[in-house]
């Protein structure tokens, strides 16, 4: 975290993982999965677990969208904005963090992703 | 009782009301309690136990200075244990070597440190310790060396309103994820300096005009939450998220109240943890049930399209200045006394010139109560 602090930016090519210290985890008393963090508890809607859920550090951006579409019967390219942009939020707020691959940086996650697979 | 009662959520843990530091904003009562009053380690460790019971997520051990109770890393391991995520709210002066690591690896979830000042000398004249603004840059390295998140937070008030912009760029340079800015509240000791405190109007706007450029250009890099001052304040906060709606507190002998400042409704009795279960508190007190819901309201909360936003604001501060803890906070501009509330800023600002005479927070020390 310490020297020149950048924001970083969803790619294709990221590895979302839940920070160690963001939680997720499965309340009993109210029968419902909390993300503890810091300050903040948050209370995912299915989608977001979906998404949250594959947030392990070992599948790429376009790997979770393909894995998404074909869960929910859906076509990547409508699905991939919204998976970005959730994902830019949450890493944003410093739930997730956002490993790239070691390659060359892929453009930003567009509209235009169909093209990547 | 119509409303209906849902589990609480969040808890706040008053350990210990001891502290190395001597703030004139802290929100602690005026009288406070010696350490031979605090509940020990048994009775914290059965009250965390019936916490997670009850459906409390997050405990935020605080004080004082909780880091003052030798047996904080044995009360973090207990949260830790049942899933409870914890948050450390610490001044961060005088953490013994080793302490920090230990509270890390007995599952401690995120530190949150306090800065009096952004440069050494504010925090040392606020705090009345010298040396405290090393300490506490000390303290933010090992908590991120530990591997533990880091949020800073700034009490704002008159004497350090202008270190805004400093303090945001100390936080960065510190590692911080998050940093707060947080206007004082006037209870407890920052109520009986309250002239000595308020700010100005014009560094307001500043101020407000800082944080928001800051927030917006450091999306990504750092969370800046800012907590606005309820004198200059068109509508007033949701206090606790609503009295009794889903979090409360327990004073350092293990009193159970429903936020920080409660003891100051003389006309409210606050069971003692032990005596009663705290399930029983939470369900049947009737402390907790005098302001629960928007059954209790008056107008002009009654039928106000905002009752379930702000829940009629903070019940200390309507008894603090409307002298009546069932009034409408006078926050509100919809309240009848809001008026005075600029009017109490106007009066602050002719003290402005003598200011420096802060009635420093102590255990024991004879005070005589704010009009």
């Amino acid at each position: 975290m310490e020297g020149v602090r950048t924001r970083a930016i969803v790619s294709s090519r990221s590895r979302p993982k839940l920070r160690r210290h963001a939680r997720l985890q499965y309340d009993p008393v109210r029968d419902a999965w909390a993300l503890l963090s810091p300050e903040r508890i948050f209370w995912p809607n299915e989608v977001s677990l979906d998404i949250l859920r594959l947030c392990d550090g070992t599948h790429d951006v376009a790997e979770m969208i393909a894995t998404l579409a074909e869960e929910y019967g859906a076509d990547e390219a409508d699905i991939a904005d919204d998976v970005t942009a959730f994902l830019q939020e949450w890493s944003d707020r410093f739930l997730v963090t956002l490993e790239q691959v070691q390659e060359k940086d892929e453009a930003v996650l567009r509209p235009d992703l169909r093209g990547d697979q | 009782m119509t409303e209906t009662i849902l589990p609480p959520i969040a808890m706040l843990a008053e350990l210990t009301h001891r502290c190395p530091l001597q703030c004139a904003y802290c929100s602690n009562p005026v009288e406070l309690l010696k350490a031979n009053r605090e509940m020990g380690t048994q009775g914290w460790l059965a009250l965390f136990e019936e916490a997670a019971d009850l459906g409390v997520l997050q405990v935020h051990l605080s004080g004082g200075e909780p880091t003052l109770r030798s047996d904080l890393a044995e009360l973090i391991a207990c949260l830790a244990r049942r899933g409870v995520y914890t948050n450390l709210i610490t001044a961060g002066v005088g953490i013994a070597e080793g302490r920090i690591e230990a509270f890390a690896a007995a599952g401690l979830d995120h530190v949150q440190l306090s800065f009096q000042g952004a440069k050494p000398e504010t925090t040392e004249k606020i705090g009345n310790h010298r040396g405290a603004h090393e300490k506490k840059i000390e303290t933010a390295r090992r908590v991120r060396e530990a591997g533990l998140p880091l949020t800073i937070n700034a009490p704002i008030h008159r004497h350090n309103m202008h270190e805004v912009p400093d303090f945001i760029e100390m936080a960065l340079s510190l590692g911080a994820e998050r940093l707060e800015i947080a206007n004082v509240q006037y209870a407890g000791w920052a109520l009986l300096n309250r002239d000595a405190l308020m700010p100005d109007r014009e560094s307001v706007e500043r101020q407000v005009q800082i944080v928001e450029e800051a927030q917006e250009r450091l999306t990504g890099i750092m969370t800046i939450d800012f907590v606005a001052p309820d004198y200059f304040a068109l509508y007033p906060k949701p206090c606790m998220g609503g009295w009794a709606r889903d979090a409360f507190m327990v004073a350092p002998d293990g009193r159970v109240l429903p936020c920080h400042a409660a003891h100051t409704i003389k006309s409210l009795h606050f069971e003692q943890f032990g005596d009663w279960s705290l399930a029983d508190i939470w369900r049947d007190s009737p402390a907790f049930n005098a302001f629960r819901g928007t059954g209790w309201m008056a107008e002009p909360c009654r039928s106000c399209e905002r009752q379930e936003i702000d829940w009629g604001g903070c019940r200390c501060q309507a008894m603090a200045i409307a002298g009546d803890a069932a009034a409408t906070d006078p926050a509100c501009i919809k309240s009848p006394l809001h008026a005075r509330m600029g009017a109490l800023i106007e009066e602050a600002a002719k003290t402005a010139g003598s200011a420096d005479s802060f009635q420093y927070r102590r255990i024991g020390k004879v005070v005589e109560p704010a009009s």
